[in-house]
C-alpha cells in the first residue's frame, strides 16, 4: 500500500491504495465522488474525464499513485452551490444529454477545450471530442452545447 | 487489474536499476498503452516503473538544424510546440492527430517509439526524418531501430532519453486515420532532407518501412505524378475487420501522393 494525497476540487485528500488502484477507483469508492463514470474502461470513451492539474485526463487510465501532489477537479467541483457551472448550463439549455451517463466526461473534457479556445467552431468541437463517445448518439446538440458554453465561460 | 509493484523512478538510472533489480519489470511512460494492456492482462510484469514524471526527459530545443525531443514530452507539448512548428511543422500535425486530447496529455512520444505499435504515427517520423533515438546507453539510428512488430533494438531495461530529428527541408504526414481509436490504418511520411528524399510507411506492415522506390521517383521529381504507376505490393502487409492486405497497399500510393502535395 502507498500513502496518496492530492486537491480534489480545492480540498486536501489522502489515503492509502494499491499500485493498481485507479484514479477513477480512488475518485469513485475511496472519495465517494461518483460523478465520474467509468464507461468502456479501455480509454476510449471519456466518461472518465477529470482534470488533472489543468488538463482534461481520462481517470480510467492512471493510476491514484500517479496522480500523487496533483490538483484534480471533477464533474462535482464546478457548480457553485445550486448556481450550475456556464458549461453545465449549457447543456441543460441545448438539451445536450439523453441519458446522461456521457454528460460529466462530455463537460470536463468541454471545459478544458474552452480554456484552449473561447470561441470554438463545430469543426473545433467535433475534433475536441473525438475521445468522448455518447452511446445515444446525442453529438448534435452536445456540439451546440459544447460551443455556447464555451462562449458563456469566455464572456 | 492484478497485483503488481508500483515503483516511481527518481531517475533515469534509477529507473534501469528498479527494472534490473525487478524480477519482471517494465518501465511507463504516459501509460496510455501499458495499462490498458495491463488491465487485459497481455503483458504481467511483477513491477511497473514509473518515469512519466522525469524532468530530465521532458522539453524541446531547437539548435544545430535538429529537434530535440525529450522522450516523455507529451504529444499535446509537442502539437503546441512553436518551436517544433517553426522547425518541422509535420511533426505537429503527426503529434495533434494521435489518439484524442486526453490521450494526448499524458502519452508520450518515447513511450510509442518504444512500444512500436505497427499503427502508431511516431515510427513513421523516426524513420521519415532519419531521427536519432538516443538512450542511456548509446544513440541508434532511426533506419536500424523499429526491428519487428513491437520489437525495436532496444535492450531489456534500456531507456530513450531523448529523439533528435533532423529539419528537413520539407515534410509532411498524412495518414488515413481508423474512425475510432485514429490510429493510421495507412500513415505516410513525405521528406526532402539534404540526403535525398524519405518516403515511410505506418501502420500498414508489421513495423514502419521505407517505400524506396518512391523515394527514387521522388529524387528524380518531387511531384505527386511522379508516384503514377508505382504500385505496392500487397504481400505481407496486415488485414485486419478495418483493412484488406490489399486495401493497406492502395492507401499507400494515395497517402504518399496527398504527403507530397502536402510539402507544397
Amino acid at each position: 500500500m502507498a500513502s496518496v494525497s492530492m486537491t480534489i476540487n480545492g480540498k486536501q485528500v489522502s489515503g492509502e491504495v494499491e499500485g493498481r488502484t485507479l484514479l477513477v477507483e480512488f475518485l469513485r469508492e475511496h472519495q465517494r465522488l461518483t460523478g465520474t463514470h467509468v464507461g468502456c474502461d479501455t480509454t476510449q470513451c471519456g466518461a472518465c474525464t477529470i482534470h488533472m492539474n489543468g488538463e482534461a485526463v481520462k481517470s480510467c487510465t492512471m493510476l491514484a499513485v500517479q496522480a500523487d501532489s496533483a490538483e484534480v477537479s471533477t464533474i462535482e467541483g464546478l457548480a457553485n452551490g445550486d448556481e450550475l457551472h456556464p458549461m453545465q448550463e449549457a447543456f441543460r439549455e441545448h438539451h445536450g444529454l439523453q441519458c446522461g451517463f456521457c454528460t460529466p466526461g462530455m463537460i470536463m473534457s468541454a471545459t478544458a477545450l474552452a480554456k484552449r479556445n473561447p470561441s470554438p467552431s463545430e469543426a473545433d468541437v467535433r475534433h475536441w471530442l473525438e475521445g468522448n463517445l455518447c452511446r445515444c448518439t446525442g453529438y448534435h446538440n452536445i456540439v451546440k452545447a459544447v460551443m455556447a458554453g464555451a462562449r458563456a465561460m469566455n464572456a | 487489474m492484478y497485483e503488481f509493484n508500483y515503483q516511481k523512478a527518481g531517475s533515469v538510472a534509477d529507473a534501469a536499476a528498479k527494472v534490473a533489480g525487478a524480477d519482471d519489470g517494465t518501465l511507463m511512460a504516459g501509460g496510455m498503452t501499458l495499462i490498458p494492456t495491463l488491465k487485459q492482462r497481455l503483458a504481467m510484469p511483477s513491477d511497473v516503473v514509473d518515469i512519466g514524471q522525469l524532468a530530465d526527459l521532458q522539453g524541446i530545443s531547437v539548435a544545430g538544424g535538429k529537434v530535440s525531443i525529450g522522450s516523455m514530452t507529451t504529444h499535446d507539448t509537442v502539437a503546441n510546440s512553436a518551436d517544433v512548428k517553426g522547425a518541422i511543422p509535420a511533426l505537429t500535425v503527426l503529434a495533434s492527430g494521435i489518439g484524442d486530447p486526453m490521450v494526448r496529455n499524458r502519452g508520450t512520444m518515447g513511450g510509442s517509439v518504444a512500444n512500436n505499435d505497427p499503427a502508431a504515427d511516431y515510427p513513421g517520423a523516426v524513420l521519415g526524418l532519419g531521427a536519432t533515438v538516443v538512450t542511456d546507453k548509446r544513440e541508434i539510428a532511426g533506419d536500424d531501430f523499429f526491428t519487428g512488430m513491437f520489437e525495436t533494438a532496444l535492450d531489456e531495461g534500456e531507456i530513450i532519453t531523448r529523439i533528435d530529428f533532423p529539419v528537413p527541408t520539407k515534410a509532411a504526414y498524412t495518414k488515413f486515420p481508423n474512425p475510432a481509436s485514429r490510429y493510421a490504418i495507412v500513415g505516410v511520411f513525405v521528406a526532402q532532407t539534404a540526403d535525398g528524399v524519405r518516403v515511410a510507411v505506418t501502420g500498414a506492415g508489421g513495423t514502419a518501412f521505407r517505400a524506396t522506390e518512391m523515394e527514387a521517383a521522388l529524387n528524380a521529381n518531387f511531384s505527386p505524378s511522379a508516384l503514377d504507376g508505382i504500385s505496392v505490393s500487397a504481400d505481407g502487409l496486415n488485414k485486419d475487420i478495418h483493412a484488406s492486405a490489399e486495401y493497406r497497399a492502395h492507401l499507400i500510393g494515395v497517402m504518399a501522393k496527398r504527403a507530397v502535395a502536402a510539402c507544397g
